[in-house]
Parts: structure tokens; sequence; C-alpha cells
């Protein structure tokens, strides 16, 4: 992991207060009032591992939480602002993977893969954490932007599970912040990792799939150099690709519609609800 | 055998999953794949879903899905010798 | 541009053809291999120390066994509904004490003062005002009570499992498995109820959940049947176990709900709705204990007060429609009581009466202002009777609601329980229709929808009134 630059403001504000509300300072959570944002902060991760939990601590808002999989299954989203910077939280259904199917999912899917996220947190159960690099290293394919959110780290410690953060970060390249969301642990140095990767200053090295098959590594890369010339600016065409590869309907519907650049508006989610206004 | 054989409190390793188009996603997403280990955890009330440890969550399957995945039991070396 | 989305397609499908099949399978295992090795890196147990994966697996032996599992469900909804029932009692009394008493003839009191016309102090005062505070004093106790409970026990992790336990009943009847987990959803609001059937994947089981999911009762109904379960139901039953009675009564409108879930989806899926069952997953978190100020607060904060608003909305210009169709005269009589006896020989025959059916017509938007409208349509046509001894009807507890229904709106123990079944047996609220069409964006699938339970709802009370009819 590579070392934090404590900005001067921080380091300022930080002077007089104590230690643990020090970096929550200068949080700011602003509930719905989004009239423009600096950055759009997405937050992904397999069902039911406090990713609203996050959302509410950061907006303010009242998303509701419950200890089972699928509680939420609209996008909901919030805003907050961290130093000077206001940032755009996106709170969405969990998912197993980027590559399944069911509604709920796909609204998750389709705003990692198109509704452009400048950082996005995938939120991991550390007491179950294969399941969710899998979804962490799909999501890698896509962007670079990826932070890790560890969270549930109380659980692990109750289940007696030592996690080695760094290593983990090693292998994965993109930072990762062991948090319990729950108990605000861990959150200030989230934020500003997350801060930090939004403005670009995060320097990543994602961890590349091996797919360990020549032949498919071939026919995405044929496909995604027609997908961008059809698509220029299409900010995943390898995923895409692999999509079409797999014969994925939506992806396939998508294309034949002309409706994958649309994807890529914030606001092509007619169907999705906002939060209502509290 | 398969998984639905599996006794409670046992492990077994996966060996092949017959499951098709969207099923097999899910139990891919899940982690069901060929040399994931995999226990039987409990039963419901009336026999059918059962809930087995897969990749440390507990997944409740019904009889249909768990069909269709052939698995191989695990014996402790107790139990191997105990076999012969 | 679509000459060439038809070359990029046909160049995936020969692609698709020479890559091999299973791709998914291939590349999830590829994910996971790297998954796999990555975590094995940097996870490191500590076997010297026992974890606490053992007193979950005590609770689930426990809670989904064969013996336990299910008695201890109907347990759990007993005593969500006993506290409920018990804790409500005393402040529902003593709001409408306040509002229908107190602040009421202050009211009236100022009116007068003032000089206000009888048309504006009746409009405003006994339309408006009492329907809204009716309503406030029938929903806020109880509400206030239940949703706490039910978060507790939606934060505890015990959702899933009660998923788990009924299953089987879901499957006999070609349903998914967690379509429970969207009916107890339901419990709270059928609109949440049907939005959260999200996480059902196929489409034919989507609509089956959401077609199903009005026979959840929710929090507009709840206050109804904890009245008429405590007032004619548990009234029946000795003092101390009144509550206890009043309790059960409501268990058995609940369960009678996932009976005819069951019963509804098995149909659907055996004529309209056939098709294969899709695959099954519920996956079963471990158990977390609830942070339980923060749960009440806001559940109390989010849901009560949220629920109480959309009531009191609905309420103020339903108050105001009751009062006029009871003091606007057509021909020697108001229009309310042209209706009602309209109604009347519809109403009883279902064991029911018509201002019960003209309060559900009423009632339309919102099911929380069913029990304020019939209240007022009974008064205000017992009042037209009684206008001239120019007695003062209070209604400032359950007894003297009950006296004022047996006595001035005819009611037997028959409409008291018909009612209950009428209420959890009816058309879903326009909300919940709204919410349906959106879901489904098919003007079949909403028709079927509404009109269904409504459907069987008729059928149901005629039953049951022919039956008592014959036995008494
Ligand atoms: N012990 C502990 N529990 C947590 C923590 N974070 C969240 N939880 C609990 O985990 C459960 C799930 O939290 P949610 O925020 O609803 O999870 P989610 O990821 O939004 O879930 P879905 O919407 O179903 O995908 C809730 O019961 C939370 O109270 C944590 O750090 N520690
Ligand atoms: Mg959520």
């Amino acid at each position: 992991m590579s070392v934090y630059v404590e900005t001067a403001t921080a380091a300022k504000e930080c002077g007089a207060c104590p230690s643990t509300s020090c970096n929550t300072a200068h949080l700011t959570r602003l509930g719905i009032k989004m009239d423009d944002w600096d950055y759009v902060v997405a937050l992904a991760g397999n069902p039911n591992t406090g990713k609203s939990t996050l959302f509410n601590a950061w907006t303010g808002l009242r998303q509701h939480v419950g200890n089972w999989n699928g509680k939420t299954v609209t996008r909901a989203e919030g805003a907050l602002r961290y130093n000077d910077r206001k940032f755009k939280l996106v709170d969405l259904p969990g998912t197993y993977s980027l590559l399944s199917m069911s509604v709920h999912e796909e609204v998750a899917r389709d705003f990692v893969l198109f509704g452009r996220p400048d950082v996005t947190v995938v939120v991991v159960d550390a007491n179950r954490l294969e399941r969710g690099l899998h979804l962490v290293l799909q999501t890698l394919e896509i962007t670079d932007r990826v932070v890790v959110c560890l969270n549930l780290i109380d659980e692990a410690r109750r289940n007696n599970l030592k996690i080695d953060e760094r290593a983990l970060a090693r292998d994965l390249g993109v930072p990762v912040v062991p948090t319990a969301v729950r108990h605000g642990e861990g959150l200030p140095e989230l934020l500003r990792v997350v801060d930090e990767m939004a403005q670009g200053r995060y320097p990543t090295r994602p961890h590349r799939l091996n797919y360990r098959d020549a032949a498919l590594e071939a026919a995405v890369a044929q496909l995604a150099g027609q997908l961008e010339g059809m698509f220029p600016g299409l900010p995943n065409a390898r995923w895409v690709a692999l999509r079409l590869l797999e014969n994925d309907e939506s992806i396939i519907r998508a294309v034949r519609e002309g409706t994958l650049g649309d994807l890529q508006r914030p606001d092509a989610f007619p169907e999705l609800m906002q939060l209502e206004a509290r | 055998m398969t998984l639905n054989q599996l006794g409670v409190g046992r492990k077994a390793t996966v060996k092949k999953v017959y499951s098709e188009s969207a099923e097999r996603r899910r139990m891919l997403d899940l982690g069901i794949l060929p040399g994931t280990v995999v226990e039987t955890v409990m039963s419901s009330p009336l026999g059918d879903p059962v809930a087995y440890r897969i990749r440390s969550a507990v997944v409740a399957l019904r009889r249909e899905q768990a069909e269709l995945i052939e698995v191989q039991e695990n014996f402790t070396a107790d139990e191997m010798e105990s076999r012969g | 541009m679509a000459a060439n989305v038809e070359q990029l397609l046909e160049t995936a499908a020969r692609l698709r053809r020479e890559t091999g099949d299973d791709l998914h399978g291939r590349i999830t295992e590829a994910i996971y291999t790297d998954a796999g090795e990555i975590a094995d890196r940097a996870v490191s147990r500590d076997e010297t120390t026992p974890g606490g994966i053992h007193l979950d697996q005590f609770f689930d032996r426990v809670l989904t066994s064969r013996l336990w599992g299910f008695p201890l469900m109907v347990l759990m909804l007993m005593v969500v509904f006993w506290l409920t029932i018990a804790g409500a009692n005393v402040p529902s009394a003593m709001l409408a004490q306040l509002l229908q008493g107190t602040v009421y003839d202050a009211l009236h009191n100022a009116a007068q003062a003032v000089g206000a016309p009888w048309w504006l102090s009746g409009f405003l005062i006994d339309g408006v005002y009492l329907a809204t505070a009716w309503v406030i004093s029938v929903m806020l106790p109880p509400m206030a009570i239940f949703f706490p409970l039910f978060t507790l026990l939606e934060d505890l992790g015990y959702l899933p499992r009660v998923a788990f336990n009924l299953d089987r009943l879901f499957k006999r009847s070609g349903a998914h498995g967690k379509q429970s987990l969207t009916m107890m959803m339901g419990y709270g609001c059928n609109a949440a109820g049907v939005v959260s059937t999200r996480i059902i994947d196929s489409p034919r089981e989507r609509l089956i959940a959401i077609i199903t999911n009005n026979f959840s009762i929710c929090n507009g109904r709840w206050p109804t049947l904890i009245l008429i379960g405590t007032i004619f139901i548990g009234a029946t039953a000795p003092p101390m176990l009144a509550s206890f009675i009043a309790a059960s009564s409501v268990v058995a409108v609940a369960i009678l709900g996932i009976i005819f879930t069951l019963l509804v989806s098995a149909f659907l899926s055996r004529t309209w709705l056939k098709g294969e069952a899709s695959s099954f997953s519920l996956e079963l978190p471990p158990y977390r204990p609830p942070r339980i100020w923060q749960t009440i607060y806001t559940s109390i904060i989010d849901r009560t007060l949220i629920v109480l608003k959309r009531a009191v909305i609905m309420a103020a210009p339903a108050g105001a429609v009751v009062w006029l169709i009871s003091n606007v005269y057509v021909g020697g009589d108001s229009v309310a009581n042209h209706l009602i006896q309209w109604l009347d020989p519809v109403g009883l025959a279902l064991g029911l009466n018509g201002v019960i059916l003209l309060a559900y017509v009423v009632a339309i938007p919102a099911n929380e202002i069913v029990v304020p409208t019939i209240l007022m349509l009974t008064l205000n046509a017992a009042k037209s009777s009684l206008a001239q001894t120019g007695v003062m009807i209070e209604l400032e507890d359950d007894a003297q609601i009950y006296q004022v229904l047996t006595q001035m709106g005819g009611w037997t123990f028959l409409t008291g329980m018909n009612l209950m079944l009428f209420s959890l047996l009816h058309n879903p609220c326009s909300t919940t229709i709204m919410t349906i069409w959106q879901e489904t964006r098919s003007v079949k699938w909403t028709t079927v929808a509404s009109l269904l339970p409504i459907g069987i709802g008729v059928v149901v009370c005629l039953l049951t009134a022919t039956v008592a009819r014959l036995l008494f």
C-alpha cells in the first residue's frame, strides 16, 4: 500500500479535536441535497455486508437495513461533503456477481458498468472473504478506481479470524480498509482513502484476472476492438465483449437497441426509485 | 453421491455441477465449484430445503438443486481406519 | 449501424462456438481460483480459542428444528401481538380521551366563541379533525410497538429462518421460497412488499408473489384487526385472558393470510402461471444482536411516523367526505343514509353491513381510514335519529366503541368476525395497485391482483354468514 499524504487543511483542523472524531470533523452529511457534486461514489458488494449501513453513516439518511440478503432492491442516492469536495453516494442492491441477472442485481451491475462512478467501494464481509473477493476481482476488470471496505471486522475478531489487510491490498493492487461500519470503526480512514482515490491521487495496480485460456483472450480482444469502434468512449469494452461471448441477453439487447451508449448517462434508470425525501 | 445425500455434520468435496443455465450461474457465483468443500449444517423442519456451509456462508438449497451437485464425502483419518 | 450491430453479434456467436462451452463456468472458476489464493494468503485462523459459531448453530438447531420450528414461529407472532395489544391499550385510551374528548370539546368551544357557523365548525371539527384524531389514536400506539418489535426480529436475523422453515410449503404451491420474505415485508406495507419481490429471479414466480402480497396484513390493517379483535373477541373472554385471546384472533387472521397466500399461489401456478420451479438458494446470515435503542428510534421515526403521516393525510379528506355525505340532505335523508340503505342488503348478506361497505369505498386510497370512517358513519347515522334528544355521544374507550357499534350499528359477533376476514381479503389500497402496475407494467395482472382478493373476500364472508345464519 502506498503512503497517504495528509492534506494541510486536515492537519490544521485536526489540531484541537480528540483523536477519534478527528477525521470525521470535516465530514458533513448532506442527506439528499445533491444539486451538484464533484465525485460519484458507488457502494457495491455481496448482499448483507453493510452497504446501506455505510450509506446511512455517511449521508445521515435512513436507508432501511436488515439482517438478511436482499434488503435493498433499488438504487438510493445521498450526498456528503468531505473537506471542500461534494460526493454523491449511491447505495446499490447486493450482488454475488456482476454476471448474474435477477432484477435487483442488474441494477447494481448496470450502475457499476455504465454509471461511471468515480470510485467504487466494494464492501466485503471479512468472514466470507473468498466470496467478496470474487466480486472485487470482477469489479477490477471494469474499473481501477476501487476501494475495498473490509467490513464486519468485529465479527471476524469474534470468529478468531486474523486478516492481513496489507497482504490483501498488495495482491489486489487497490487499497483495503478494515471497518466495523456499524460501530463507526475505520470510517474516517475509509473516507480519506475514497477521497484520495476520487481525486486520482492514489496509484493502483489492479489485479488482472488470469483466464488461463489463450483462445478466450483472443476472442475478447477482437470483440472489444469492434465495440470500441462502434461505441466510442465505452468504458469497459472488454467486459462487454465477455458478456457477448457468454450470450448475455440483456447486453445483446442493449447493443441491438443502441442503448449501450445511453446506459452511460447517469439518469438512464427510469424504473429506479430514489430514496424518498424525508 | 450427490449433495442432498450428505448427512448433517458431514463434509464433502464438490466433484461436478450438473445444473444448467441460470441455476448453474447462481451455484457457481455462490462458489460451488469442483474442489469446493461443503458441509451439511441442518435441514428445515419439513426436511427440505437443507442448509450447507459453503465458503464460510450458510446457504439453503432445495433438494432439486442439491441433487445436481456431485460430491465425494470427506472422511477423517480415524474414519478411514475404522472403515478398513 | 444496424448492419454493424448484426455483424458484431455474428462475430460474437462464431467466437462463442470456437471458444467452447461452459464459458461462464470456466471464467467463474478462474476468478474463484484467484480469489481463493488471495484469501488464503491474507487470512489466518486462531484455533486456540473457540469461535462464536457454536451459539449460532445452537439457535439454528432450535429455531428450525422439526419439533420446535413451527410452534416457535407461531409463539413469536403471538408474543409480538400480545405485547402490541396489551401495551397499546392504555396509551390508546389516553390518546382518545385527549383528542376526542379534551381537544375536541375545546375546539367546539372556541368555534362557538368566535361565532363560526354550524356547517363550518361541523365540517372542520366533526369531519376533518375527528377523522384525523381517530386515525392517530387507533394507529399510533399499536404501530409504535409493532414496528420496533418486528424490526428487532429482522435485525436479529430471524426472517430468513422463517423463509427456510416455510419453503417446503411454498415449493408445494409452485412458488419461490423467497416469497415468504416478500410476504414479511408486506406486513409493513404491501407496496414495499411488492417492490421487494425483485429478489425473486423468475418472472413467473415473481408475479405470483406480487399477486399474493395483499394477503399479508399491512400496517393500515393491523390496527383494524387489533381493535375489532379486542372488542369483539378478546372481550368475550375473562379479563385476565382478554388480551391473550385478542392476540390469538389477530394471529389467526395472519395465519389465514398465509394459508390464502399458499392456496392462491398453488392455484396460479397450476393454471395461468404454469411453469418450472426456478432455482432456490437462500442465505442464512449469522444472528446479530440488534441495537435496541437505535432500532426503537429509527422504527418509530421512520416507520411509525411516516405511516402515521400518510394516514393523517388520507384521513383528513375522508373525514371531510364523510361529514359532507352525512350532512347533505336529499329527499329528507342524508346522502350517507341513502347509500347505507342501498348497500345494506348486500352488506348484511355478507355478514357485514352497509356502513362497512361504504367505509371500504371511502377507504380505497388507504386502509388506515376504515375504522374512523365506520365509526363516524355509524355515529352520524345514529345522530340523525337521536338529533332531537341532544345526547352527546363520546367514544373514548373500547367499551364505548363496542356499545356504539352493537347498539347503534346493530353489530353482532358475526359482524366483527367478518370485518376481520374482510380486512384480510379485499382489494389492495390505491398505492399498492399503482406499485403493482409499475412493477408489472401489465393492466391484466394489475387487475387480477386487485380483484382476486376481494372476490375471495366476498365468497368467504358469504360462506361464514350463511353458516352462521343456519346455525343460530
Ligand atoms: N456486527 C456488525 N454488523 C454490521 C456491521 N455493518 C453492518 N452490520 C449489520 O449487517 C446487517 C446488514 O446490513 P445492511 O447495511 O442492510 O447490508 P447491505 O449490504 O445493505 O445488505 P443488502 O441491501 O441486502 O445487500 C445489518 O443487520 C447491520 O446491522 C458491522 O460492522 N458489524
Ligand atoms: Mg442495503
